[in-house]
C-alpha cells in the first residue's frame, strides 16, 4: 500500500544538536539534541502531522527540512522528478532553487508580515527575488493567490495591522504559494487563532491542498487539530519518533504509552464521556540532560529495566497499515515481524 | 477590479501612498512644539546660509567701535576687536550647523552598517566588532583632539571632523545592533530567509526599515550633541582656528570675567543661538519619531 | 437570594473604556450568580469581554474605564456567617477595602506564568509576600513554613530547595503551580483563573486541572474559569456562561449548554471545535465573518451579521435575555415565547444544584 505512493521526502537519521557554549571563548560544552536521529518518509499529496510536546524537536525538524536550520548530522533526500539529492548539502544556488519546492507556514501571524511595507511589497519580494521581472505577471499571480485565500485583491495596498489575526495568516499561506512550491510546512499555523478562525483557516488549507495537490507537513501541539488535517500522524517526543501512524489507526489503537498518556490528556468537549484521564507523573526532562535509555522512561507507567538502558529503536507494529512504534514492549513482536520478512524476501 | 485596467495596482495606489504623506504631514504640523522646532531650524540655517552667500563683513576688525553694546548699527553689538557682532554669529552658524549635522549623518551611518553586521551575524563578527567599539569608547575625545593638534601642528576643522565621526559612532552602533539582535528572531525575518533572499538584502531591506525611526531620532539630537561638543571644544581653544568663527569660537571670548561681567552681548548671542538650536532639534526629532513610525498610521 | 450559597453575585455590570475621546463599551449588562464551592465556566473568543469583565469585578482596570453595576456583590462565609459586600460601591480600586479583600477572600491566576512572576525575586519571597501582608503579625519563620505547606500540597517536588529558587530555573508547568501557589496562599474563597493552562503542554495542563478541580471538590473553593476551550469547559465546569461582545449570550449547568444548546453562537462554536476522532471527512463547521469591532456595532444582536437564523426583528433592538428552564436562559429572538428572565431574583430560587 505505501509502495504505490511517490515519496517526495526520505529523512535518515537526522540530527540537529545545537552547541551549548561557556566562556568567552565560546567552549563547546554540550549538546542540546532538538532533532536525535530522526529517519521518516514522506508521501507526495499526504498531509503528515508530526505531534508533541515542547522540547521534542518538532519546529527544529520542520525548519531543519526546509534548511532553515543546518542539519547536523543525517541526510535529508528530496524527491526531484524521480531523483533524489540530499538537500543537506546543497549548495547555494541549489539551495535557492530548492526554496521554491518548499514553503513555510510560521506560527505567529502577527509577525511573519514586515509591519513597516504594504502587502503589495511583502508578497512582490519573493517574487522578484525568484526572477519574475515582469510587473504585470507578478501582480496576476499575486491576485491568484490571495483569490485562492478568499482575500481581495484590493487589501493589498493596506499595512498588515489593518488585518486580523486570521486574515493575516491567510495572506501567509497566500503568500508562500506564490512560488508554486510542491511541499508547504505549517508550524503551529493555527495556534495563535480564535476557535472559530482556526476552523475557517483549517478547511481553507484542506481546498488549497486538494486544488494544488499540495503536501503539507502539519506541525502542531494539539492533537485534536492535528488529527482533523492529518493523513497520518508522527508523534515525538525529545527529539525522537515515538509512533507513527494513520490518523485513524493513531487514535482507536494508540500503542506508545506516551500518546495515551497524550490522548487521555486532551479534553474532549463531550460531558458524557466518563473515561478517566490519565495525568502523567513529572515533566518533560531537559533536552540537555537526556535520561539514558528510553527518553520516556522515567514518566513511563510501564516502565522495565532495559528501558533505563537501552533506548528503543523505531520498528513496524503492523504491516499491513504500517504502524510503527518505539518501545521496548513491542520489541519482541516486532523482532518476529522483521524475521518473517526476512525469511519471506528471497523467495519474492 | 484592475485586470481590465491598463494600470497596474501600483500604479492605481500611487495617490493612497500620497494621501498617506498628506496625512502624515498634516499628523506633524499638529505637533506644535515640533512645528516650531521645524521652522527655527528652517529659519536660522537659511539666515545663516543667506549671510555667508552675501559675504557679509564678519571679520574686519574696527578698533574704534569694539565692545560696543548692541545698537542699531550692530544688532548684537560688537566684539573684542570690534567685529560686528550679527555677522559672526550668523556666519558661524553656517560652521557649527554643518559640523553638527555632518558628523550626526556621518556617525549615524557608519554606526548603522556597523550594527547591523554585528547584531545580524553575531558570533565572531560581533564579538570583534564589540571589542572594536569599547576600544574606541575608552579614548576620551578630549585627548583624542589634543594629540592631533599636537601632530598636525594646526587647529582645522578636518581634525574637528575626524574626531567628533571616530568617538561618536558608538552610541548608534550599540542601539541598531540591539534591535537587530532582537529582529533577527522575528517571523518575517525567517520568511524572507524561506525566500531564499541574500543576506544584504535581510539585513538592509528588510530589518533596517523597522531601526529607521530610532536611527533617524538619534540621528537628529547628535546634530545637537555635536553643536555642543563643538562649542566646548571652541570654548577652550581646541576647535577650529581662531579666525573661523563658531559659535563655539565666539564664546571663547568669554572666558575672561571682565567680558562676561562688562561685555554680555558677546556670550549671550552665540549662547542664545546654541540653546534655540538645540531645543528646536530636540523638538523637531520628538515629532519626527511620532509620524515616522508605519505602526501608528 | 441566599447569600451563602452564593458567593458571588454580579448584577448589569458594564464597563466603558475611553480611549481618544471615544467612549466603547466593552462589557455590556452582565448578570450571573456563582454558588459557593461550584465552578463556572466563562467561554468566548478574544474580544467577548470575559477578561474585562473579571478584572472589572476584581477592579484591576485602568482608570481608563467606567466600572458601573446595579450589584457586585461578594458574600464572604466565615465561621458560619456571611459578610457581604457590594464591590460596586467602593471607589478607591486600590484602596484598603478591595485590598483586604483580594489575597484572604478572591484571588486571580493569570494567563502567561512566564510573565506573572518577578524575575528578580526568589519563588519563596513571593508566595510568602501576600502572607506577610495580610498577616499583619506572622513571622518570616512561620510564613515560610506556609509556604513549604502550600508547595507540598501544590506537588512541587523538593519544596525546601525550590523554595529559594528563582523563576527562570522553573519549568512553565512549576510556574503556574507557584502562580497558583501565591493566589492560595492566604485561602481565599474565590478564585478566577484566566486562561490558566493556555501556554502549557497538554500532559501539563491535565495535571493543573487535576489540581484545581481537586481544590474545589476537596476545599470547598469557588472557581471562576475563563477559557476558550470546550474541552476543558466539559471537564471542569459545573456552570457555563458563553460571552459574545461583551454580553452573555447563554447561561446554564453543564448540561444545559452542551446537551441543550440553544444559542445559536454556542452551537457554532461547539461544532467548530476539531474533536478526536471525528469521521473521515466530516469538515469543521465554520461561522462566518469575523468578529466586528467593538466600535463599529450599531443596535440589536451582536451576532447578526453571522448567525444563520437572523431575522429583522435581530437588529433593532437588545435582545433580553429568555428563561428556558430552572438556571438556562438565553439571549436571542428564537426563543421569544419563552418569558423574560428578570436577572438575579429569578435564578437563585429556582436553580438546581450540580
Amino acid at each position: 500500500m505505501s509502495e504505490n505512493k511517490e515519496i517526495i521526502f526520505k529523512v535518515e537519521n537526522l540530527r540537529t544538536w545545537f552547541p551549548i557554549t561557556k566562556g568567552a571563548f565560546k567552549k563547546v560544552v554540550g549538546h542540546v539534541k532538538a532533532v536525535d536521529n530522526v529517519s521518516l518518509e514522506v508521501y507526495k499529496g499526504e498531509t503528515l502531522g508530526i505531534v508533541g510536546e515542547s522540547g521534542c524537536g518538532k519546529s527544529t525538524f520542520g525548519k531543519t527540512l526546509m534548511m532553515l536550520e543546518k542539519a547536523t548530522g543525517g541526510q535529508v533526500l528530496f524527491n526531484y522528478d524521480g531523483e533524489f539529492r540530499d538537500i543537506t548539502k546543497f549548495n547555494k544556488d541549489e539551495m535557492f532553487e530548492f526554496r521554491k519546492k518548499v514553503q513555510m507556514v510560521f506560527q505567529d501571524p502577527y509577525s511573519a508580515l514586515n509591519p513597516q511595507k504594504k502587502i503589495y511589497t511583502s508578497f512582490e519580494e519573493p517574487l522578484i527575488v525568484h526572477g519574475m521581472k515582469d510587473q504585470a505577471q507578478r501582480e496576476a499571480r499575486m491576485q491568484e493567490v490571495l483569490k485562492m485565500v478568499n482575500i481581495q485583491p484590493d487589501y493589498l495596498m493596506r499595512y498588515p495591522h489593518e488585518f486580523s489575526g486570521g486574515q493575516r495568516q491567510r495572506l501567509c499561506i497566500a503568500r508562500a504559494l506564490e512560488v508554486m512550491p510542491e511541499v508547504l510546512i505549517c508550524d503551529e499555523p493555527v495556534s495563535a487563532l480564535d476557535v472559530s478562525i482556526q476552523a475557517q483557516v483549517l478547511n481553507l488549507m484542506k481546498d488549497i491542498q486538494k486544488e494544488l495537490n499540495l503536501t503539507y507537513l502539519f506541525i502542531a501541539h494539539d492533537l485534536s487539530v492535528v488529527q482533523y488535517m492529518s493523513d497520518r500522524i508522527v508523534v515525538m517526543y525529545l527529539g525522537k519518533i515515538v509512533e507513527v501512524a494513520d490518523s485513524r489507526a493513531l487514535y482507536d489503537e494508540p500503542l506508545h504509552p506516551y500518546t495515551r498518556a497524550l490522548l487521555s490528556a486532551i479534553p474532549v468537549p463531550d460531558i458524557h464521556n466518563t473515561k478517566k484521564r490519565q495525568v502523567l507523573e513529572g515533566e518533560v526532562p531537559s533536552p540537555i540532560h537526556k535520561p539514558s535509555g528510553c527518553a520516556f522512561h522515567n514518566r513511563c507507567p510501564h516502565c522495565m529495566e532495559i528501558c533505563k538502558q537501552v533506548d528503543p529503536e523505531l520498528a513496524v507494529q503492523n504491516t499491513e497499515n504500517g504502524h510503527m512504534v518505539a518501545c521496548h514492549l513491542y520489541a519482541e513482536q516486532q523482532k518476529k515481524l522483521q524475521e518473517e520478512k526476512a525469511a519471506a524476501a528471497p523467495q519474492a | 477590479m484592475s485586470e481590465t485596467k491598463p494600470l497596474s495596482i501600483k500604479e492605481q495606489n500611487k495617490s493612497a501612498a500620497s494621501s498617506l504623506l498628506k496625512k502624515n504631514i498634516r499628523k506633524f504640523l499638529r505637533n506644535k512644539l515640533a512645528v516650531f522646532g521645524l521652522v527655527v531650524i528652517v529659519v536660522m540655517t537659511v539666515a545663516c546660509i543667506a549671510a555667508m552667500a552675501m559675504g557679509i563683513d564678519y571679520s574686519t576688525p574696527n578698533p574704534t567701535i569694539m565692545k560696543a553694546a548692541p545698537d542699531a548699527a550692530h544688532l548684537f553689538g560688537t566684539d573684542t576687536i570690534g567685529r560686528d557682532l550679527l555677522a559672526r554669529v550668523l556666519y558661524g552658524g553656517c560652521y557649527s550647523i554643518f559640523i553638527g549635522v555632518f558628523c550626526a549623518v556621518m556617525s549615524s551611518v557608519i554606526g548603522a552598517v556597523l550594527g547591523a553586521i554585528a547584531g545580524y551575524f553575531g558570533g565572531k563578527a560581533d564579538m570583534i566588532i564589540v571589542r572594536i567599539s569599547e576600544v574606541f569608547q575608552a579614548f576620551p575625545q578630549l585627548v583624542l583632539v589634543m594629540m592631533l593638534v599636537a601632530i598636525l601642528k594646526q587647529r582645522s576643522m578636518g581634525n574637528m571632523l575626524f574626531v567628533f565621526v571616530i568617538t561618536g559612532w558608538m552610541t548608534t552602533f550599540r542601539m541598531v545592533r540591539n534591535e537587530f539582535m532582537s529582529l533577527k528572531g522575528e517571523t518575517y525575518v525567517k520568511v524572507c530567509e524561506a525566500f531564499g533572499m541574500s543576506k544584504a538584502n535581510v539585513m538592509f531591506k528588510q530589518i533596517l526599515p523597522n531601526v529607521m525611526t530610532p536611527i533617524i531620532v538619534s540621528t537628529t539630537t547628535n546634530v545637537a550633541y555635536f553643536i555642543l561638543q563643538e562649542a566646548s571644544l571652541s570654548f577652550i581653544g581646541l576647535g577650529v582656528a581662531d579666525s573661523t568663527p563658531t559659535w563655539g569660537n565666539i564664546l571663547n571670548a568669554a572666558k575672561s570675567i571682565q567680558v562676561v561681567q562688562n561685555q554680555w552681548w558677546i556670550w549671550v548671542f552665540p549662547g542664545l543661538a546654541i540653546s534655540l538650536f538645540v531645543l528646536a532639534i530636540n523638538f523637531f526629532g520628538d515629532g519626527l519619531r511620532d509620524v515616522l513610525d508605519a505602526k501608528q498610521q | 437570594m441566599d447569600s451563602k450559597e452564593i458567593i458571588l453575585d454580579v448584577e448589569n455590570l458594564n464597563t466603558t473604556f475611553i480611549s481618544d475621546r471615544k467612549k466603547i463599551r466593552i462589557v455590556k449588562n452582565v448578570s450571573f450568580q456563582l454558588k459557593r464551592g461550584s465552578a463556572l465556566a466563562v467561554v468566548g473568543e478574544s474580544g467577548c469581554g470575559k477578561s474585562v469583565t473579571m478584572n472589572s469585578i476584581m477592579r484591576f482596570l485602568g482608570r481608563n474605564a467606567i466600572i458601573e453595576a446595579d450589584k457586585i456583590q461578594y458574600n464572604a462565609l466565615r465561621d458560619g456567617k456571611v459578610t457581604e459586600y457590594r464591590l460596586e460601591q467602593i471607589e478607591k480600586p486600590h484602596g484598603p477595602e478591595m485590598r483586604a479583600l483580594r489575597g484572604p477572600e478572591m484571588s486571580m491566576v493569570f494567563q502567561d506564568p512566564m510573565s506573572s512572576l518577578n524575575p528578580v525575586y526568589k519563588v519563596g519571597d513571593q508566595v510568602a509576600e501576600g502572607l506577610l501582608q495580610h498577616n499583619k503579625g506572622m513571622t518570616k519563620a512561620q510564613a515560610r513554613e506556609k509556604v513549604l505547606e502550600m508547595f507540598r500540597k501544590l506537588g512541587i517536588p523538593d519544596p525546601e530547595e525550590r523554595i529559594d529558587c528563582y523563576p527562570h530555573q522553573f519549568s512553565g508547568g512549576m510556574k503556574q503551580r507557584v502562580v497558583i501557589a501565591i493566589a492560595m496562599i492566604c485561602n481565599p474563597e474565590l478564585i478566577i483563573c484566566d486562561e490558566p493552562t493556555t501556554a502549557l503542554d497538554v500532559t501539563i495542563q491535565a495535571q493543573i486541572m487535576e489540581l484545581l478541580k481537586e481544590m474545589q471538590v476537596k476545599d470547598g473553593k469557588s472557581i471562576i474559569l475563563i477559557t476558550h476551550n470546550m474541552g476543558l469547559v466539559a471537564e471542569m465546569a459545573d456552570e457555563v456562561c458563553v460571552m459574545y461582545m461583551g454580553r452573555v449570550v447563554e447561561f446554564g449547568s453543564l448540561e444545559d449548554v452542551f446537551d441543550r444548546t440553544s444559542h445559536p453562537y454556542t452551537q457554532a462554536l461547539l461544532r467548530s471545535v476539531p474533536v478526536l476522532g471525528l469521521a473521515d471527512g466530516q469538515k469543521l463547521e465554520t461561522i462566518p465573518g469575523a468578529t466586528p469591532n467593538p466600535a463599529d456595532l450599531k443596535g440589536g444582536c451582536e451576532f447578526a451579521d453571522r448567525c444563520p437564523f437572523c431575522t429583522d426583528a435581530c437588529r433593532e433592538k437588545d435582545i433580553p435575555m429568555f428563561q428556558l428552564s430552572p438556571g438556562h436562559r438565553v439571549r436571542c429572538l428564537k426563543y421569544q415565547d419563552y418569558p423574560v428572565a428578570e436577572g438575579g431574583e429569578v435564578q437563585a430560587e429556582v436553580a438546581e444544584v450540580q
